[in-house]
């Protein structure tokens, strides 16, 4: 029993940090139409950035705000220099469906060229923001941590803001009325490229914040957060794309998942297991969780 | 001359002309009646004066200003409302939702929460149904509630495309009688594009027929009701 609870609590833990890579994801895609390859690079410079903060000042919270703030600005920035000016190339036809993907992609590439040029490929760590030696229990201590904690807690804190800007703000409902009809949304006189690069710039900054997590428990990398990215599409999949409520339980599912096969069934197999989902869920469900029965109205 | 006042305006999709050269003007209070068949341009008319649709070329004025290549969110900041086609509402959003979007743009919410109040006054219906979803709503209640949305920006000049597209015949006329009550009440400019030619030229004071992207005849609307243009935009002879 007590190694189900801790599955759970770990599982918990790594699918809070998934839910917040989701969520990125899940906003870029509901205001854009764009799979955002490139959310993993940007999340890393965010790292970088507040890693740099983190070891020089020995605080990892200010590296934190550093990420959270260089998240923001660079996701505002690969929209407003780089997807307004490819949408307004190309606009129609095969070009219009693939062109954002592929540049994605290829930004994505950049981005770590340019953090592999700044820092080098070395791994570096950050020191963690609290202790990373398990509770005990009874005669034994289980892989659940203070860091644990603070990781939940501070999720908690993230999805709650978002939620809160986006059900009680007229930025958020400006924000949700230029991804569902952006038309309409113009004509009731919101500025919709404005509000559409304010939306990449909370999902940049919510990626920043996953993206200082992971690396609290882990090594930073030109590569580190490439997993982050997969699981977190996984999940975003999972929860069917369109829904943040659906991206986050879609990345609690695919944590807790995960960690049950890893102390359950063997490491060898947590990719086999996030993949079938992934696949699984699209074969069967390919709405995500969420969908209700009828399909959305334009 | 105050007013819209539509000079020569041309609209292209790409190598076609969807509208050729069409001219018109509509005092301030006055409630103009676009009518023409499926196709014959009068979406497109709309979507240039609001700015939705920028492959223009002539001019087109309001209140002595260019509205031509302005953003539609530059031309609600001045007063002009469009409430496109098909009950243009957010299905996902609540009623109260929708209509704050109205006055979005606006620093100041009180003058908004104002709007709505009076909004509401004008459509019952709305106010009971605040927090549900916009999808919940029947056609009727939904084309108030687009109607009631562009109201909450308090505009001058009102675009309406076919209020009527979607609704049961006595619904329409409910609309219809609502939209001449409105224009009274509210001192609106009005330019009403519609199909459903009589029911618009009953309320309107002036009507436009369009054919194939071109004005083929203008006038009074009591006068428009017995011209034989009207019956060949229709009928096609």
């Amino acid at each position: 029993m007590q190694k189900v609870i801790e599955t759970l609590l770990i599982g918990l833990s790594t699918g809070s940090i998934y839910a917040l890579m989701s969520l990125a994801l899940v906003l870029v895609w509901r205001s854009t139409r764009v799979v955002n390859f490139a959310q993993a690079g940007q999340a890393m410079l965010s790292t970088y950035i507040g890693f740099e903060i983190a070891s020089r000042s020995e605080i990892f919270w200010l590296g934190l705000v550093f990420a959270i703030a260089a998240g923001a600005l660079v996701g505002a920035g690969v929209d407003y220099f780089f997807m307004r000016v490819l949408f307004k190339h190309a606009t129609s036809g095969p070009a219009a469906v693939v062109a954002p993907v592929i540049a994605t992609l290829g930004l994505l590439g950049l981005i770590r060229s340019i953090v592999g040029l700044t820092w080098g490929g070395e791994f570096k760590s950050i020191e963690a923001p609290a202790s990373t030696d398990g509770f005990s229990v009874g005669d034994g201590t289980i892989p659940f941590s203070d860091l644990d904690v603070l990781i939940i807690a501070t999720v908690s804190i993230i999805l709650i803001a978002v939620a809160y800007i986006f059900q009680r703000t007229n930025l958020g409902l400006a924000l949700r009325a230029s991804a569902y009809a952006p038309e309409i949304a113009q004509l009731a006189g919101i500025r919709t490229a404005r509000t559409r690069t304010i939306g990449w710039s909370i999902a940049g900054a919510v990626g920043g914040v996953a993206g200082m997590l992971v690396t609290s428990n882990n090594f930073l990398s030109p590569y580190s957060l490439d997993l982050l990215l997969v699981f977190g599409f996984i999940a975003a999949v999972i929860g069917g794309l369109e829904s943040m409520v659906g991206s986050v339980i879609g990345a609690l599912v695919l944590g807790i998942g995960l960690t049950f096969i890893l102390n359950y069934v063997g490491t060898s197999l947590v990719f086999i297991g996030g993949f079938s989902v992934l696949i699984l869920v699209l074969l069967i469900k390919p709405d995500g969780i969420m969908a209700k029965g009828k399909a959305r109205r334009a | 001359m105050s007013g819209l006042v539509v000079n020569r305006l041309s609209v292209s999709h790409g190598a076609i002309e969807a509208l050729r050269a069409v001219s018109f003007s509509v005092e301030v209070g006055q409630l103009a009646a676009i009518i023409g068949s499926n196709g014959a341009g009068k979406t497109t008319l709309l979507r240039a004066l609001s700015g939705l649709n920028n492959q223009t070329s002539g001019s087109a004025q309001w209140n002595e200003r260019e509205i031509l290549g302005a953003r539609p969110d530059a031309l609600v900041r001045r007063g002009i409302s469009h409430v496109s086609e098909g009950k243009s509402v957010i299905a996902e959003l609540s009623v109260k939702e929708n209509l704050i979007l109205g006055g979005i743009w606006r620093s100041n919410k009180s003058d908004t929460s104002a709007a709505i109040a009076e909004v509401v006054e004008l459509f019952p219906v709305l106010g009971q149904r605040m927090s549900q979803s916009a999808d919940s709503l029947s056609g009727g209640e939904r084309q108030m509630l687009a109607i009631g949305r562009a109201l909450v920006s308090r505009p001058k000049l009102l675009l309406l495309d076919e209020p009527s597209l979607g609704l049961a015949p006595l619904v329409i006329e409910q609309i219809f009688a609502t939209i001449d009550q409105l224009r009274r009440k509210l001192g609106l400019t009005v330019v009403l594009v519609e199909q459903n030619a009589m029911s618009a030229l009953e309320i309107a004071d002036i009507g436009i027929i369009i054919n194939l992207g071109e004005v083929v005849a203008s006038g009074k609307a009591s006068e428009l009701i017995d011209d034989p243009a009207l019956r060949a935009a229709y009928l096609g002879y």
